[in-house]
């Protein structure tokens, strides 16, 4: 018989998955009734809701401080750049967690948020920092400005990936730095830019399960809340885990295509989706013209370097 | 002297590290006048064009451009370097044109020409796309305006390039090898414009490897070797019975 070996290891793969299958139907305290109860829980949406606001709300943020820090690590003035590779290394060099904490605890540190001019007038205005730093206020902080650290190096790879000429002749055209940035540099790095940052996205979707340690009610703290009430621990973990796979998987498919469209240009030919390889299977001899063969503004950035 | 030169360089000096690129040229461009530089690579050619055009700092000697310093000003007999809003305003008024194009990837090609304008001369929208079909159509892309650059060949984008160059309304050209990068049978289209262009008067200094252009177009034909300028004349003494050794051994290398 030829490839014994593959017929050996799809037997033990089958043997494995066929004993978790039974197990895990067979094993009552899974309590699959439970998790289906809570499913659709108001508590739980509510959590599902709180954890989509705070991804794209820290997103948001972190791409913003990404690409600031990005031109500033990129500036010829040595202590805007220094600035910049100090706030990158401050961030990327401690957990995420321990930032969340301090965050919390800003308010020991800081007992009140005072703005104003520094010698001259420094309490401007004077805030509570208890009143002022909710619980989302320091959901935002810890993962938006620890975000924007990773974004800095993203949007720097993106910057630094276009070719030199493009600046010089802008340059050469009486722009300004931040033209040249604004106009002809980063519109041409958003393809570079693009992909891993769908990845931070679906990264961060999990991250905000942290927050659940200065009990902001998202995804996960919802589900620790109910079942701190009714002690069914693990099927709400399993309510959690179910979501965040959903979510995920949504962002993934969404990233999948945002990287088909940012990668025309360099190869001519596009793999086809799984999308379209069903339906050549489905409907044989209708073959539809794949992007690539049509126009569009995107595609013109490959052709040259 | 009653004309101010567009170009004047005395003893200019450039280099890099240890690398020294300029060793003391000097020269003078008069407006109106077409001056090619030829010579080996490496030669200081290209490094010379873009500190006329501010995008390298001279070490040593002077440099100017219509009368005025490259990247200083000066009060009294003190020198004061540019801010960098000074020095963009002076590269608008100079059309720069690249070896590789260098055109902007994700503009069409009257995208490419209007964007300087309307960016930095804040010409209004409409007036910068007339103009920018008129110096497209000149260079004979009239019907190529909404291509995008990947979808011109070699010879296509560098007339697009002198196109954006010149809707700055530049009062000078400088051409760095615009040519070298381009299939042989696209080379004709692209010095016909540039052709045209100095018979219009426009005042060009031009790096280039096309010694038939430099005959024909060019005033004064400049040899340039190892960071001097070896020799300079008009065309048909320089290319036709050149004094220099040097120069005799490269162009017997080139011809």
């Amino acid at each position: 018989m030829r490839h014994y070996g593959r017929w050996v290891a799809a037997f033990v793969v089958l043997l494995i998955a066929a004993s978790l299958i039974r197990s895990v139907i067979t094993n009552d305290r899974f309590e699959w009734g439970v998790v289906g109860d809570f499913l659709f829980d108001s508590r739980v949406l509510d959590g599902l809701v709180l954890t989509l606001e705070l991804t794209v709300c820290a997103m948001i943020a972190g791409v913003l401080i990404g690409v600031l820090l990005a031109i500033m690590r990129l500036s010829p003035n040595p202590l805007v750049s220094g600035a910049s590779g100090f706030y990158i290394w401050l961030f990327r060099g401690t957990p995420v967690l321990v930032q969340l904490l301090f965050w919390n605890f800003i308010a020991a540190l800081y007992p009140t948020i005072d703005l104003g001019v520094p010698f001259l007038a420094p309490d401007l205005i004077s805030l509570n920092a208890n009143t002022v730093i909710t619980p989302f206020v320091v959901a935002l902080l810890g993962l938006g400005l620890n975000e924007g650290a990773y974004m800095a190096e993203i949007v720097r790879a993106g910057v630094l990936s276009v070719p030199e000429g493009q600046t010089h002749a802008a340059q050469a055209l009486g722009m300004s730095r931040l033209q040249t940035m604004r106009r002809i540099v980063l519109p041409q790095a958003m393809r570079v830019i693009i992909p891993p940052t769908g990845n931070e996205t679906i990264s961060m979707l999990k991250t905000t399960s942290l927050v659940s340690v200065i009990a902001y009610a998202e995804l996960l703290y919802a589900s620790q809340l109910i079942y701190s009430e009714n002690y069914r621990t693990i099927p709400l973990l399993i309510v959690a885990s179910i979501w965040y796979l959903v979510m995920t998987t949504i962002l993934s498919i969404g990233q999948y295509y945002l990287e088909r469209r940012f990668g025309r240009g360099h190869s001519r030919e596009l793999p086809k989706t799984p999308f379209q390889r069903l339906k050549s299977v489905l409907v044989p001899g209708h073959e539809r013209p794949t992007i690539s063969a049509q126009r569009s503004p995107d595609s013109a950035g490959g052709g040259f370097a | 002297m009653s004309v101010t030169p567009m170009i004047e360089a005395d003893l200019v000096c450039k280099q890099f590290g240890r690398n020294e690129v300029l060793k003391g040229v000097s020269l003078t461009v008069q407006p109106g006048e077409v001056m090619c530089i030829i010579g080996p690579s490496g030669s200081g050619k290209s490094t010379l064009l873009r500190c006329v055009n501010h995008l390298e700092q001279i070490d040593a000697g002077r440099l100017a451009v219509d009368g005025e310093l490259v990247g200083y000003r000066q009060e009294g007999d003190k020198l004061y370097e540019l801010r960098e809003n000074e020095v963009a305003q002076k590269r608008a008024d100079i059309g720069m044109v690249f070896q590789h194009f260098n055109l902007f990837g994700h503009m069409t090609a009257l995208q490419n020409v209007c964007e300087a304008p309307v960016q930095v001369k804040r010409v209004p929208k409409k007036q910068a796309r007339e103009v920018g079909v008129e110096l497209l159509t000149r260079v004979g892309l009239g019907d190529k305006l909404d291509a995008y650059p990947s979808q011109l060949s070699g010879g296509q984008q560098q007339r697009v390039a002198i196109a954006r160059a010149l809707a700055m309304r530049p009062k000078l050209m400088l051409f760095d090898e615009p040519t070298s990068a381009l299939d042989p049978e696209l080379v004709g289209d692209v010095l016909k414009v540039m052709r045209e262009l100095a018979q219009e008067g426009m005042t060009m200094l031009v790096v280039t490897h096309e010694m038939g252009f430099a005959r024909e177009v060019a005033d004064t034909v400049v040899f340039m070797d190892g960071g001097v300028i070896v020799e300079a004349g008009p065309p048909a003494q320089l290319l036709g019975s050149p004094r220099e050794a040097r120069t005799r051994d490269f162009l017997s290398r080139v011809l």
